[in-house]
C-alpha cells in the first residue's frame, strides 16, 4: 500500500506536539498528544483492528487503510457526538477484556484471537466489568454498521478512501452521470 | 404591522398543499403558501448515500432538522424522545414539495375496492376499518388531471386488475432495465400480471422540463435534471405565476386561530427570524403530513375547542397507518446490476386483494437501485455474512446480482394507533411535538406473511439461487413512517370522523385538512397520487362552494 496522506499528517502532527512539548508549552499534556479530533491513541489502535477484522484487507485493501477510524472520529464530534460516552467506554472495554482473556490489548493480539474474540462480542459472551453497563452485542453492532459506512459510504465523509468500497464493487466513477458540477465540499477541520 | 389579510393560508407545501394552492391561486384567491423548510434546487442535492432522504445516518438532506423532535411510545409503553434521522421518527422531508422532491415516484391509484373495504370484507375486529365517503369513480377524473398536469410515465395496460381508466398516462415507461427483463418472463410463467410501473417521473420532454437521465440517484435524492415531477416544479411555480400565491418559507406554524364563533380567523406562525406572525385569512387548509397536521389542529386550543380543532369527538390523531413493507432479497449466478436508474421498473398487483385468510393485500415491485451501505443492510439475515472476509467475498460476489421484491401491505387502521401532542416536549420555537404512539393489527402480520412468500417464489423462478426474505418484526410497535396516512379521516359521520367527503373538518366552517391524513385506510400501493387527487377534489369543490369574504371578527 501506499504511505497514506493521513499518517503523515498523523506523523506531522505528532512531530508539531512534541515540539511544542519541548518548547516548553503547556498546552500539550500526554493525554491530548492525539491527532485524532475524539480518539486517543490507544482508542484509535484499537479501533483499527476491530475495524480490520470487520473489513479485513485481502486482495482488496481493508477497513483501516480506508480511513474507517478517520470516518468514525469525525462523527463522532458531528452527527455522532450523542456516542461519544459510548465508544469511550466501549473501546476501553474491548482492551479490558482483552487483557482478561489473554493479557495483552486487542491490537496486539494475533489476527485469529482477535476474530475470536469478536465472535464472543457478536454472541454477547465476554468477560469484563464494562459490559455490565454497556450490551457487548449491541457496541459490537454499533462496530459493524460505522464500518460499513465509513467503508462504503461517501469519501466526503472521511472514510473509503480512493473510493476503495466501491471500486472493489467495480462500481465505476465519477458515481453521477452527467454531473454538471462536481461536487464541492470543504474538508472539515478540527 | 399587521400582515394584509389573504383569502387562504395553506399550511405544508407537499404533494397535497401544493396543488392547493394552485387551484386556489388559479380560481383568483389570495394564497399564502407556507412551508418550514427551504425550496431547494436540484443541485442543493449532494447525491450523499450517507446523507438523504432515504438513508440518512448522517442526517437527511431536506429536512427537518433536530430543532423538530418526537415522543415515540414502542408497544411496551416505552418513550424516548427522538431525532429525524432515527427511524422511529416517521420523517417526510420539510422543504417545498414535501417529499415530493426526492421520491421515488411511484404514482398508483388505489384500486376501486380499496374505497369500500369494509363492505367488501366486512368488519374486522380490533380495527376501524371504514369505507371511504367517496367512490373510485369520484376521484378518476383527478387522477387523471393529477397524471397529466403534474407528469406520469409508465404503462399499466398489462394490470388486468387496474381500476378502469378514461385516458392512458401521458408519457411511455422507460426502457426495461435488466430488472425488468429478468422479473417479467419469470412473472407470466407463474400466471402473474407483470407491467410497467406508473411514475411521477418524465421519461419523455414534458412540461418544459427534460426526460430522466436514468442514473444511480433517485429515491431519497432531489433530480438533478429535474425529471421528477412534484408540486415544487410543477403546481407550485404554477401558483406563483397567477399573482395570487405567495410562497414564505422557513415558516413554523404554531397554531390556527379562532373567534368566539367558531371560526378561523388566521395562523400564527414562526417566521425566518423567528418572530411570531399572524397571518388573517378566511380559510385555512392545513397540509402538513399526517403527523403534522394532527399536531397543528390539537395545538389550536382555545375556550371553544378545548381539546383542539375537530377533535371533538376524539377522533383527531386516530388512525395513524402507513404500509407493512415486506418482500424478498434474492442472490442470482448472473448479473443483474446495470447501474440503470431509477431501478425500480416492474410490478404486479395480482395480491392486493381477494387473498386467502386476511383483509386486503398489496403491490409486489422491484426495488430502487441501491447504494453499496443499502445493500449491506438490506440484505442481512441468516446466511449472509455480516463481517469478516466471509462480508467482504459475499458483496465483491453478490453486489451486482441482488434483486430485491417488496411492496406495501395496506395495514389496518387501528383506534389506538395515534398522534397527539406531547405533554412536556416542545420543539425549538415552544411548539408541542408530535407523540406518535400505538400498535399494528394482527392482520398486518397475516398479509406480510402471505406476500413475503409470493416474493419468494417469483424471485425463485426468475432464478435466484438463494432468497433471504424480510423477518416483519413491527406488529408490537407504532405505525407510521413516510407514507403516512389516516389521523384526520374522511367521513359521512362527524362522530367517526374528522373531515367530510370534500375535507372540511366537520363542526369548523372554514378549516381543511388536504394530506394524506385524510385518507381511511392507505391502499396497497405507495399513496401520493392518491393524495394529489384528493387535493383536487376537494380544491374544486372548495372554490365551487366559496361564498366569498365573510365578516372579519
Amino acid at each position: 500500500m501506499p504511505p497514506s496522506s493521513h499518517l503523515n499528517r498523523r506523523a506531522f502532527l505528532q512531530a508539531a506536539l512534541a515540539a511544542a512539548a519541548a518548547a516548553g508549552s503547556n498546552v500539550a499534556c500526554s493525554r491530548n498528544r492525539s491527532p485524532w479530533r475524539f480518539f486517543s491513541l490507544d482508542e484509535a489502535r484499537a479501533l483499527a483492528a476491530v475495524a480490520d477484522q470487520i473489513i479485513p484487507p485481502d486482495q482488496d485493501p481493508g477497513a483501516s487503510w480506508a480511513g474507517v477510524v478517520n470516518y468514525i472520529d469525525r462523527q463522532l464530534i458531528g452527527p455522532y457526538e450523542n456516542l461519544q460516552d459510548t465508544y469511550r467506554r466501549g473501546l476501553a472495554g474491548i482492551d479490558e477484556s482483552s487483557r482478561q482473556l489473554y493479557g495483552k490489548l486487542f491490537a496486539d493480539l494475533a489476527s485469529e484471537k482477535q476474530e475470536d474474540l469478536l465472535h464472543r462480542f457478536e454472541d454477547g459472551k465476554v468477560p469484563g466489568s464494562t459490559w455490565n453497563q454497556l450490551s457487548p452485542k449491541s457496541f459490537f453492532a454499533l462496530l459493524v454498521d460505522h464500518t460499513m459506512q465509513g467503508f462504503y459510504g461517501d469519501p466526503r465523509h472521511g472514510g473509503n478512501r480512493d473510493r476503495i468500497g466501491w471500486k472493489m464493487l467495480n462500481l465505476p466513477y465519477p458515481p453521477v452521470r452527467g454531473r454538471i458540477r462536481p461536487d464541492q465540499f470543504k474538508p472539515r477541520s478540527g | 404591522m399587521a400582515l394584509k389579510h389573504v383569502n387562504a393560508v395553506i399550511v405544508g407545501s407537499g404533494a397535497g398543499g401544493g396543488i392547493v394552492a394552485k387551484e386556489l391561486a388559479e380560481a383568483g384567491f389570495s394564497v399564502v403558501l407556507l412551508e418550514r423548510g427551504k425550496w431547494f434546487t436540484p443541485f442543493d442535492d449532494r447525491k450523499d448515500d450517507l446523507r438523504n432522504q432515504r438513508t440518512c445516518v448522517l442526517g437527511n438532506s431536506f429536512g427537518p432538522d433536530s430543532r423538530s423532535p418526537r415522543v415515540y411510545v414502542d408497544g411496551s409503553g416505552h418513550e424516548q424522545v427522538v431525532d429525524p434521522r432515527h427511524w422511529a421518527y416517521s420523517n417526510n422531508a420539510a422543504c417545498v414539495g414535501g417529499g415530493t422532491l426526492s421520491y421515488g415516484a411511484m404514482a398508483w391509484r388505489f384500486m376501486e375496492d380499496d374505497f369500500r373495504l369494509r363492505s367488501k370484507y366486512g368488519a374486522v375486529p380490533g380495527s376501524t376499518l371504514d369505507d371511504w365517503p367517496i367512490t373510485y369513480s369520484d376521484l378518476e377524473p383527478y387522477y387523471e388531471k393529477a397524471e397529466w398536469e403534474i407528469g406520469v410515465s409508465g404503462d399499466d395496460s398489462g394490470n388486468i386488475f387496474r381500476a378502469p381508466r378514461r385516458k392512458p398516462l401521458p408519457m411511455p415507461p422507460l426502457p426495461p432495465n435488466r430488472d425488468f427483463q429478468i422479473l417479467e418472463p419469470a412473472a407470466k410463467r407463474l400466471g402473474l400480471h407483470p407491467f410497467h410501473i406508473p411514475m411521477l417521473r418524465n421519461s419523455v420532454p414534458y412540461n418544459g422540463r427534460g426526460a430522466c437521465m436514468r442514473c444511480r440517484w433517485c429515491v431519497g435524492h432531489a433530480c438533478e435534471v429535474d425529471a421528477k415531477c412534484g408540486t415544487q416544479n410543477t403546481a407550485i411555480p404554477r401558483a406563483i405565476q397567477t399573482g395570487n400565491c405567495e410562497l414564505r418559507t422557513e415558516c413554523i406554524a404554531k397554531e390556527i386561530l379562532t373567534n368566539a364563533l367558531g371560526r378561523a380567523t388566521a395562523v400564527a406562525y414562526f417566521d425566518s427570524d423567528g418572530r411570531l406572525q399572524e397571518q388573517s385569512c378566511d380559510l385555512v387548509v392545513a397540509s402538513c403530513s399526517a403527523v403534522e397536521s394532527p399536531r397543528l389542529l390539537l395545538n389550536s386550543k382555545s375556550r371553544m375547542f378545548p381539546n383542539g380543532l375537530g377533535n371533538r369527538y376524539d377522533w383527531v390523531g386516530r388512525n395513524l397507518q402507513g404500509h407493512a413493507y415486506t418482500g424478498a432479497a434474492g442472490l442470482f449466478e448472473e448479473e443483474t446490476y446495470d447501474d440503470l436508474g431509477p431501478g425500480a421498473s416492474i410490478a404486479i398487483c395480482d395480491f392486493n386483494h381477494n387473498n386467502p385468510g386476511f383483509v386486503a393485500g398489496g403491490l409486489l415491485a422491484n426495488e430502487f437501485l441501491r447504494s453499496p451501505y443499502q445493500v449491506v443492510t438490506g440484505i442481512s439475515g441468516e446466511g449472509i455474512p455480516r463481517w469478516g472476509a466471509a462480508h467482504k467475498d459475499f458483496m465483491r460476489r453478490y453486489f451486482r446480482r441482488n434483486m430485491t421484491v417488496m411492496g406495501p401491505m395496506q395495514e389496518m387502521p387501528v383506534f389506538d394507533s395515534r398522534v397527539q401532542v406531547d405533554p412536556k416536549v416542545k420543539d425549538a420555537w415552544g411548539i408541542p411535538v408530535a407523540r406518535i404512539s400505538g400498535r399494528h393489527h394482527q392482520n398486518d402480520l397475516l398479509g406480510t406473511n402471505f406476500m413475503t412468500e409470493k416474493a419468494v417464489s417469483w424471485l425463485k423462478e426468475a432464478g435466484a439461487i438463494q432468497t433471504i426474505p424480510f423477518k416483519w418484526t413491527f406488529l408490537g410497535i407504532p405505525s407510521g413512517g413516510q407514507h403516512q396516512a389516516g389521523t384526520c379521516r374522511m367521513g359521512n359521520d362527524p362522530k367517526t370522523s374528522v373531515v367530510d367527503k370534500y375535507c372540511r373538518v366537520h363542526d369548523m366552517e372554514n378549516v381543511y385538512v388536504i394530506d394524506g391524513s385524510v385518507h381511511p385506510n392507505n391502499g396497497g400501493f405507495n399513496p401520493v397520487l392518491t393524495i394529489m387527487a384528493v387535493a383536487y377534489h376537494a380544491s374544486e369543490n372548495l372554490v365551487k362552494t366559496w361564498k366569498g369574504i365573510y365578516g372579519r371578527g
